[in-house]
């Protein structure tokens, strides 16, 4: 796989919870990779998988932090139920990013509370 | 008490004498054969289907099966047939000082002939050093892979792994 | 999505997982016009994510991994020209109206039969620190590892000794995680104990009699303390042990996706041997509504086997129904399904469901 220079850091990252090989499962056909911007930081990912598993490949686990508390939330049940994984995706608050799929240049958010919407520049 | 596959999941060796789990000692001595640690009734049957030489029946789907150790020749085709990755091959007559143990494994990385492996009994612990003889892996085992290691003979009916390696 | 929403249709079923599938294969076959809605991207409900090989009897594919199995029940809706409708949330069930939504549009669709086959969901667990990151159901880790080949975590504790904590502890090992311990809270192993075996000799410790009294860690699980209980569940002082860990996976059983069951008038019947509440349905998988149907986890936790065949079940009854199957055909058909189930519930561990579905029955004769 060819990585440019400037994100070769980050590949590391993404491959360490990436997992490569597997006794049993087939590899996944060739998946486009797209950049995506996480609170600012350019992270690469696969087009089409879940905002969330693209996360915690790059090695982030919070999505949101609660609004009363100030706690980090992050994927609790991965089918779009629980709430916990929301982020504000795009300018767009409480997205599930379990079920909702990475596009090219998406803006992704920790969301605070209950998110705010507003233009993104 | 904490024994029994039901407690900790690994055999003890009351479980193994009461349901007959190993083959008569005679038997043992004269050549490969399987050893099916299956000891609870569920409904299952591929091992049935699995053997050339019929020597595995099941009275009913949840029965235990039964290993008739006279007709099988310790081919080991069974050992990947098991859902359960419960059935071994064992083969007292390699050599005066080491058994053979064809044992099911579906981790990586996947050892090569020749290597040293840790080979462990049944509740992980490590009881020998062995040496991977034969690793079989085809399309029919259906990425079962069944690897063929020597061991201390003393040891061949308490090795049931071996250890994973980092990868 | 690869139809157009419809307005309607013979034989709606909502939920492409195997019972839903299978459904789908058997009322196709009939000459229905079926349509098969999914939330997900992609159909085969939990089958893609089961690497194991199945258990059961070889011509109903025992010793076939599960995704392999759901590869070949989705050939088989795709021959029969089962329409598929993925992506569609189906939010509300009216009077054989059922409300949908796709792409951010609503439509509804009626349908002269309706099976539902909407899983079951995994029940949580609390203890102090549960909603830390890191602290996930194991049908959402067994997702991130199987389907999308992300591990969120390399030491794992798993809590709940049946069948799902243990094949998942495997898929742990196979994804190349660490599994530090499996605790279960009663004395003795949930699951079968050939999957226990597999992850003993690898080295996994089962503690039984063991809970999880909390989790700790600042932006995500740093360590969790686990401890004994005596036979009143209360924790044994001085048994705590703290455990290193950067992932809590809770496998503590499941209970059946009901809600569209509700919506429609079902009558339920609790069961705890099945996951809870359950829509009553008699041997034809029909419910107290009629023309409503349920199949699968939610008529009942069991598992994939017994979910193909109440699918097919439900969707010979329902095409039956529509006077779509000569009676002599389907008689034969549901016998074959009803002896091949009362196999599947044969020995120790299918004892308690067999039992829950009697009680069941018995329940709708007298309701």
């Amino acid at each position: 796989m060819r990585v440019s220079q400037k994100n070769a850091h980050v590949f590391e990252v993404l491959q360490m919870s990436r997992i490569v090989e597997h006794p049993i499962l087939e590899k996944l056909p060739e998946r486009k990779r797209v950049l995506i911007s996480v609170d600012g930081r350019t992270i690469e990912a696969f087009e089409g998988e879940p905002i969330v598993a693209a996360l915690i490949a790059a090695g982030i686990h919070i999505c949101r932090i609660t609004k009363k508390r100030n706690e980090p939330r992050g994927l609790f049940c991965a089918i779009g139920r629980c709430t916990d994984c929301m982020m504000t995706v795009n300018g767009v608050p409480n997205v599930r990013t379990c079920i909702t799929p990475v596009e090219e240049n998406m803006k992704i958010e920790t969301q605070f509370g209950l998110g705010q919407w507003r233009e993104i520049s | 008490m904490r024994t029994g596959v039901a407690r900790s999941g690994a055999l003890s060796k009351e479980e193994l004498e009461k349901h007959k789990v190993y083959p008569e000692q005679e038997r043992l001595r004269r050549g490969p054969v399987a050893i099916i640690e299956c000891i609870q009734e569920i409904p299952c049957d591929p091992c049935v289907y699995s053997c050339p030489q019929n020597a595995i029946s099941l009275e009913t789907l949840s029965a235990l099966p039964k290993l008739d150790s006279e007709k099988c020749i310790g081919c080991a085709l069974c050992v990947p047939s098991c859902p359960g990755l419960a059935i071994f091959i064992v083969d007292l007559t390699y050599s005066k000082e080491e058994a053979l143990v064809h044992l099911p494994h579906e981790f990586l990385p996947v050892p090569k002939v020749g290597e040293a492996v840790d080979a462990v009994d049944r509740e992980g612990r490590l009881r020998a050093q062995g040496k991977v003889l034969k690793v079989r892996a085809d399309p029919k085992t259906d990425r079962t892979t069944v690897l063929t290691i020597a061991v201390p003979k003393h040891l061949a009916l308490e090795v049931r792994g071996i250890r994973r390696r980092s990868r | 999505m690869e139809g157009d929403l419809i307005e309607e249709t013979d034989l709606a079923i909502v939920g492409a997982g195997p019972a839903g599938l299978a459904a789908s294969v058997e009322t196709a076959k009939a000459g229905a016009r079926t349509a098969l809605i999914d939330e997900n991207n992609r159909p085969g409900g939990q089958l893609f994510k089961q690497i194991h090989k199945f258990f059961g009897a070889k011509e109903h594919y025992a010793g076939v991994r599960g995704h392999d199995i759901g590869e070949r029940l989705l050939a088989e809706t795709r021959e029969r020209g089962v329409q598929v409708h993925l992506d569609t949330v189906a939010f509300g069930l009216y009077d054989r109206t059922i409300g949908l939504m796709a792409d951010q549009k609503t439509a509804s669709l009626r349908a002269k039969r309706i099976i539902l086959a909407t899983g079951a969901s995994e029940n949580p667990l609390v203890f102090p620190g549960w909603t830390l990151p890191g602290v996930m159901g194991a049908g959402a880790l067994q997702t991130m590892m199987n389907i999308h080949r992300v591990l969120p975590g390399r030491t794992v504790l798993m809590v709940g000794s049946g069948n799902v904590g243990l094949i998942v502890s495997y898929q742990l090992l196979q994804a190349g995680a660490e599994v530090a311990a499996v605790v279960e809270a009663l004395p003795k192993i949930g699951g079968y104990g050939v999957h226990a075996a597999k992850i003993r000799r690898a080295g996994v410790p089962i503690m039984t009699s063991h809970t999880v009294a909390k989790a700790e860690g600042k932006a995500r699980v740093k360590n969790v303390t686990i401890c004994e209980i005596d036979e009143r569940w209360r924790p044994i002082n001085g048994s705590e042990q703290v455990l290193d860990v950067d992932l809590v996976c809770i496998a503590v059983g499941m209970a059946p996706l009901s809600e569209l069951a509700w919506m429609a008038g079902c009558r339920f019947i609790y069961l705890t041997q099945l996951g809870g509440f359950v829509p009553m349905h008699n041997q034809e998988m029909e419910t107290t509504i009629s023309g409503l149907y349920v199949a699968g986890d939610l008529a009942g936790v069991e598992e994939a086997s017994t979910a193909m065949e109440e699918g097919r079940l439900a969707g010979i009854s329902a095409s039956q129904s529509l006077g779509l199957v000569p009676e002599d055909a389907a008689q034969k058909s549901k016998q074959d399904i009803a002896n091949r189930l009362l196999q599947l519930r044969g020995g120790p561990f299918g004892e308690g469901r067999l039992q829950a579905k009697e009680l069941l029955t018995q329940a709708w004769i007298q309701r």
